[in-house]
């Protein structure tokens, strides 16, 4: 069979020598594939991931942070709640249609009715049409993140998703539990149209032979998608070359890939928090701040990555890790056992008490062993604690319900931005406002509260990005959770598959822009 | 007569067993889990997901939920499978050649390696080679079937780079059923986990059938036959397999139903696309409807082989009264 790989393979050389067009075919195994065609179905990096490839949005982000025009080709303010985009001409959808200010209008409305991404556009008033090719994106009140938001905004067809299916449903609807028209056909203006899929098995996309970003250098024109849901299976995968890139790697088998002669490996810093909540509703002795800072000195989170991580993580003080509006160098890691235990001593609990824990066990990289080391660090300072880990299906509920003192959680920032984590994990739990969401840890403090409302309508980055410092410095004097780390991006490839140039901190590859040797 | 009624009775009883078996399944439904977990991005608020609940009827009472389910399922709708938004029974029958043809491949390996070597062992069980079979069984059954399938993948196809490390590989379709067998690379992706399923399994009829037969050998029956001066051959392979079959069809049909459980292993490995992949996948989802599904489906597949399997005995062993008979 390899041999008629091999034959397959030069025969399609010297075909693509004497054409010109090489015929490049990348065979990539991700943990899953995506969940519906819909790229507003669901909130999640496989939507994204997916995204990237079929559609494109206004701007996307640099590996730098920064913001490149994609569907828009430059942008101005115009007052402090709205932003105008000047879309790119000659742009044509999948099915052939040209994409004007209607498509991105009717996308925008779209993202305002889905039950995931709403939240995300709450802060919008409204998306109007200027002219065929510029839009006005509008705030309800001067807001800092226009930018960051506008890469969720991937243009789809309107004329396409308008309309009725076989089943007399509506072809723009978005339908999480069900069969609907936009779950399992696709027309965006992306660099890849979708030949083939079978849920769970794969999918096979082609290069769009009209794509309209004649400069991208991307060269692959083919890509099957395989889930390979195993770690160890994938990395096998790999090793034995039938596929040529995988993400995530399993942090074990990262020596292993990067020692074989024809694989590489490319890590990145991640920006995904794990955390520990101490709730104070349900322990009296958390309310006590030197009880909480004890715990946070006991903790050793940089023996942690060490240890449980390989390496493969950044031991964290804070919520958003560098390069964010918040980021602080100084919020360092603090694992002092001596000063644990005297704060322990000053709280009045040096014989300390017995606390419940609950970590899920298949949700982050190495969730359960880390949730034990924690507990048999607690326990250097009499703090015993009853651990119970469990998948994450029954995680969540049991998080939701807030049913043990300590719980674990990691949060990824949907707008890449400080202010993100605050609102969901550290901000006063309230169920109107939805603030606090995740914090169940009960943590709240008006002044962190006052800040971060006050930062959502900053469009002063420099003033911003101070206001969101504070908060950070606020949530580490108080020991507001406990920071572990920021769990590290691994991607890996055959040699000769440029991976490094497309792969980014949000861990949705660029696959468009892919050069493969 | 009796066979009429014997049938009948099964089926009664099949019935009944299918009846317990989707209570059960459907009441085990509420700790498994929050579907719309899986269905919302992380920062959906509690009351978008409730009205979500509310809307896909997970809130009602158990009784409602299990009526609406039983009637739709007595009309063979088992309901919408949330991940892949396709009927359940669909989505399943989908899978199922994958999982029947892997199930085929490494009874096909059993049936070939362990009749003959059983059979071996049982003649010559003083043998050198019997007793390297014997021990090697030993490892067998005790060495877990992942660890099993981790190791040849790591062994076949990352170290000697013989064989494929994932998938199904090329399927051809023929009636609308999409097989492997009938292409060399389908066969090929077929080979290590077929091997690796029919490990837990080889070593048992190895050594059950070696077992029986030594047994057997003992009988009266036997010493006649050697007393008349038969055939070693004809002794052994026509007066004592007949009746060393009769334990290893029972213990046979039975084992199918374990082998379908130790798919899920195999198949989660190879990442081979058939049910009990399928299955594991909708656990970790939550997908309910899918997993009720999977339930109902495998306990007919149990009910079905078991009542074969006594129909099969009776018939091989007629001295067997049927269940029931007068």
């Amino acid at each position: 069979m390899r041999k008629f790989i091999t034959v397959a393979a030069a025969a399609a050389m010297c075909i693509g020598l004497s054409t010109t067009l090489h015929a490049k075919t990348l065979k990539l195994a991700y943990d899953a594939d995506p969940v519906s065609l819909d790229p507003h179905e669901q909130l999640s990096g496989g939507t994204l991931q997916f995204s990237h490839m079929v559609f494109d949005p206004l701007v996307r982000w640099t590996k730098d942070l920064g913001f490149e025009g994609r569907l828009a080709e430059s942008w101005t303010r115009v007052d402090d709640k709205t932003m105008r985009f000047n879309l790119r001409e000659g742009v044509k959808f999948h099915s052939g249609n040209p994409m004007t200010s209607l498509d991105l209008v009717w996308t925008f409305d779209r993202l305002k009715k889905s039950p995931d991404f709403k939240g995300l556009f709450a802060p919008f008033e409204a998306m109007r049409v200027v002219d065929r090719n510029t839009v006005d994106l509008v705030t309800t009140e001067p807001y800092p993140l226009v930018l960051h938001q506008a890469t969720y905004i991937f243009a789809m067809d309107s004329q396409y998703y308008t309309g009725f299916d076989a089943h007399n449903k509506s072809k723009s609807a978005i339908v999480k539990h069900g069969d609907a028209f936009a779950s399992t056909n696709a027309s965006g203006t992306g660099p890849y149209t979708i030949a083939s899929r079978e849920q769970g098995v794969k999918v096979v996309f082609k290069r769009n032979a009209s794509y309209w970003d004649t400069k991208s250098p991307g060269n692959v024109t083919e890509i099957v998608l395989t889930p390979i849901k195993e770690g160890p299976t994938r990395v096998a995968a790999l090793l034995s070359g039938d596929v040529d890139f995988i993400a995530p790697v399993p942090p074990n088998d990262m020596p292993r890939i990067k020692k074989n002669a024809g694989t590489k490996l490319v890590t990145m810093g991640g920006t995904r928090i794990i955390t520990f909540q101490l709730n104070q509703d349900r322990v009296e002795q958390f309310k006590d701040k030197r009880v909480r800072q004890a715990i946070v000195h006991a903790i050793n989170n940089k023996g942690i990555v060490k240890k449980i991580m390989k390496g493969f993580a950044t031991a964290a003080g804070q919520q958003g890790p560098k390069g964010y509006a918040g980021y602080m160098d100084n919020l360092a890691p603090r694992y002092d056992l001596k000063k644990a235990k005297q704060l322990m001593k000053d709280a009045g609990v040096e014989k300390g008490f017995s606390v419940t824990m609950m970590a899920p066990n298949n949700r982050y990289v190495n969730d359960a062993k880390i949730a034990e080391a924690v507990a048999s660090m607690l326990s250097k300072i009499n703090i015993k604690v009853d651990l119970k880990t469990m998948p994450k299906a029954q995680y969540w509920p049991a998080f939701d319900e807030r049913a043990a003192d300590i719980m674990m959680i990691g949060w990824h920032s949907d707008t890449e931005d400080s202010a993100n984590f605050s609102e969901f994990l550290t901000m006063t739990p309230n169920t109107e406002t939805g603030y606090g969401q995740y914090n169940s840890g009960n943590y709240g403090n008006a002044k962190v509260d006052g800040l971060i409302l006050k930062s959502q309508s900053m469009t002063d980055p420099a003033a911003r990005s101070k206001t969101l410092q504070e908060v950070e410095q606020i949530l580490y004097d108080d020991a507001a959770f406990v920071p572990l780390h920021w769990q590290n991006l691994a991607w890996a490839a055959r040699k000769g598959v440029g991976v490094e140039a497309v792969v980014n901190v949000m861990n949705f590859p660029y696959l468009g822009d892919l050069v493969v040797k | 007569m009796d066979y009429l009624y014997f049938a009948i009775r099964r089926l009664l009883q099949a019935v009944l067993v299918m009846f317990v078996i989707s209570l059960i399944g459907f009441s085990i439904q509420d700790n498994l889990g929050d579907p719309l977990r899986e269905l919302v991005g992380q920062s959906v608020s509690e009351s978008e997901r409730d009205a979500l609940r509310d809307r896909m009827g997970l809130n009602d009472p158990f009784l409602t939920q299990y009526g609406r389910f039983m009637y739709k399922a007595v009309q063979g709708d088992l309901g919408n499978s949330y991940f892949f938004k396709k009927p359940a029974l669909e989505v399943i029958a989908a899978k199922f050649p994958a999982t029947l043809e892997l199930v085929i491949g490494a009874s096909l390996l059993i049936i070939f390696f362990a009749i003959p070597l059983g059979v071996y062992c049982a003649i010559n069980p003083k043998g050198w080679f019997s007793k390297f079979i014997m021990g090697f069984s030993i490892v067998g059954i005790s060495v877990p079937v992942f660890l099993t399938a981790i190791f040849s993948i790591y062994v076949f196809s990352v170290e000697l780079g013989w064989m494929p490390s994932f998938g199904r590989g090329e399927t051809s379709g023929i009636l609308g059923w999409q097989s492997g067998f009938l292409t060399v690379d389908g066969l090929v992706h077929l080979v290590l986990p077929s091997i690796s399923l029919a490990s837990i399994m080889m070593p048992l009829f190895i050594r059950l059938i070696r077992s029986e037969m030594m047994e057997i050998l003992q009988l009266d029956y036997i010493r006649f036959a050697w007393a008349k001066g038969l055939m070693p051959a004809r002794v052994w392979f026509l007066h004592a397999f007949k009746n060393t079959l009769l334990p290893v069809i029972t213990v046979g049909g039975v084992q199918i139903g374990t082998m379908l459980a130790y798919t899920i292993l195999t198949e989660s490995v190879f990442q081979w696309p058939g049910m009990g992949f399928l299955f594991l996948e909708a656990v970790n989802r939550v997908d309910t409807p899918l997993i009720i599904a999977y339930i109902i489906v495998v306990g007919l597949i149990f009910v079905v082989t078991n009542t074969v399997v006594d129909l099969v005995y009776t018939w091989v062993n007629p001295t067997v009264k049927l269940v029931g008979s007068k």
